[in-house]
């Protein structure tokens, strides 16, 4: 028997309608369709404005579906995305999907090891180990322990991207969804958060992701998916 | 899935206006729920709806009691609809003074809704009363001092520890940080941010503050001369709007 895919993408299409200019519609994708296996990381490539982020939006549910299916699968159940209905998406945020964007969006007056703690704490890790957790992701990415106590309203953007990047990984959710997560990291940050993909990789999570960072991306791409072939028609692409 | 609280179709007239037309939806225990809009769009008058506190003309509204049973607030009898209000649920005003007794000391305001459920012991009252103070931010020291003495965001705080120490699974909220300055509103929505997700309420807010909705609520309804033209996900509706109304909403706030 051959294992089903942690995440199977459908025909999946975006679409957006822009109402207060005119309804202008702009087709951004079509028949999107791939699949990601548990152990696997999947990069999507191509020039900017093709709708990368896009995708990975629509599969962490935070972009609305024009059509098409997102099957993200966990052990004997399969959701689909495009038809999740919010309480079924943010149960699958707790358990089951893990998101870093490219910035930190900050919560007044909680602290990094907080911020962190919580997200261990959501997947269902108890108190004991997500502070562990938060404690463990915080110096493998190099961020120093006298920051930990602090809110990271005021650390620099390379700081609070591995703020972002350890509250992500906190949950060890079995898909990870990482938009550019290095885009910000010097070079021996960025190896740290290599590492990092790679020893949760081994442990099976299943990776789709973006990294414009040529070095990065070979390292860690297992295939690259041009997204160039999904342009919907119609779409002008950016010159 | 359990709908702690569910509305089918209601609706609201004033004369010829309409308020609230054949609204539906379910709220689940530990969910928090924005109802966003511009003033007039009929928000505060659903939550009055919602809370039993205004008759629909239509449709009904279920409330989950807590021996398990699903109960229309139409049926309840006055009694039953106010010891609800004042046990199982909580109301946070925008104006504290609408809430609060203004005469009546800090300790008193928190004690009276315990007493209010049969609590007599008077030692027991003031202990629970100076415990939510400091769950509050609010020096225990202070017990004593009547809201009149504290600063807009401490009557706030103190609105909120009244409403929680009857442990309530539903808590209505009606732009509970309007009209209280930003660096005050940060940490209103902080702590309300961190009791509702310890306590496991739900929770019915109604703001037009779309950062609020951002920050505290899972699931966002968008309301626009009393029907509901959007609702979904949280951040799918702020980032991905669908709707004409819910797009010029969002695109009309300045980013800091």
């Amino acid at each position: 028997m051959t294992q089903q895919p942690v995440l199977s993408v459908r025909n999946l299409a975006k679409t957006f309608v822009l109402h207060l200019h005119d309804s202008k519609v702009l087709p951004v994708l079509d028949h999107v369709s791939f699949d990601v296996a548990a152990g696997e990381c999947v990069v999507l490539g191509g020039p900017s404005g093709t709708g990368k982020s896009s995708i990975l939006k629509m599969i962490y549910g935070n972009y609305a579906v024009a059509s098409g299916e997102i099957r993200l699968s966990q052990k004997e159940y399969t959701t689909d995305i495009a038809t999740a209905s919010p309480a079924e998406i943010i149960a699958l945020r707790r358990h089951v999907m893990g998101y870093v964007s490219q910035f930190l969006r900050v919560i007044p007056r909680v602290s990094a090891l907080n911020i962190i703690a919580a997200a261990a704490r959501d997947a269902g890790k108890d108190d004991a180990s997500s502070i562990q957790q938060a404690q463990k992701l915080l110096s493998r990415l190099n961020v120093p322990e006298r920051l930990w106590n602090l809110p990271p309203a005021t650390f620099s953007g390379g700081e609070q991207q591995r703020i972002n990047i350890a509250r992500g990984f906190a949950g060890d959710h079995p898909l990870m969804i990482l938009d550019e997560p290095t885009a910000s990291l010097d070079a021996v940050n960025s190896a740290a958060v290599v590492a990092l993909i790679a020893e949760r990789k081994a442990a099976g999570a299943a990776f789709i992701g973006i990294f414009h960072d040529e070095d990065v991306r070979k390292i860690v791409a297992d295939r690259i998916i041009d997204i160039l072939q999904f342009s919907a028609p119609g779409k002008i692409l950016a010159a | 899935m359990s709908a702690l609280l569910t509305a089918r179709g209601i609706t609201k007239r004033y004369g010829a206006r309409i308020a609230c037309e054949s609204i539906s939806f379910e709220v689940a225990e530990g969910e928090v729920l924005a109802i966003v809009g511009e003033s007039g769009s009929g928000k505060t008058t659903l939550l009055n709806l919602l809370s039993g506190r205004l008759a629909p003309d239509n449709g009904n509204v279920f409330y989950r009691m807590r021996d398990g049973n699903d109960r229309d607030l139409a049926s309840l009898t006055e009694f039953e609809r106010r010891l609800l209000a004042r046990t199982d649920w909580g109301f946070v005003h925008q104006d504290a003074r609408d809430a609060l007794r203004m005469g009546v000391s800090a300790g008193g305001n928190i004690g009276e809704r315990l007493m209010a459920i049969g609590d007599r012991h008077y030692g027991d009252i003031r202990a629970t009363a100076s415990d939510w103070l400091a769950r509050v931010e609010i020096d225990p020291l202070r017990i004593d001092e009547k809201p009149t003495q504290f600063s807009g965001g401490m009557r706030q705080r103190l609105q909120i520890a009244r409403n929680l120490v009857t442990r309530p699974r539903l808590v209505f909220m009606d732009e509970p940080t309007g009209g209280l300055d930003v660096s005050v509103q940060a940490r209103l929505l902080d702590l309300v941010r961190s009791l509702v997700a310890d306590l496991g309420l739900a929770v019915i807010l109604v703001t037009h503050d779309l950062a609020v909705a951002r920050l505290l609520s899972h699931r966002i309804l968008v309301m626009k001369d009393g029907q509901v033209v959007e609702t979904g996900l949280t951040d799918r509706v702020l980032d991905d709007p669908q709707a004409p109304y819910t797009q010029l909403l969002v695109s009309s706030v300045l980013a800091a």
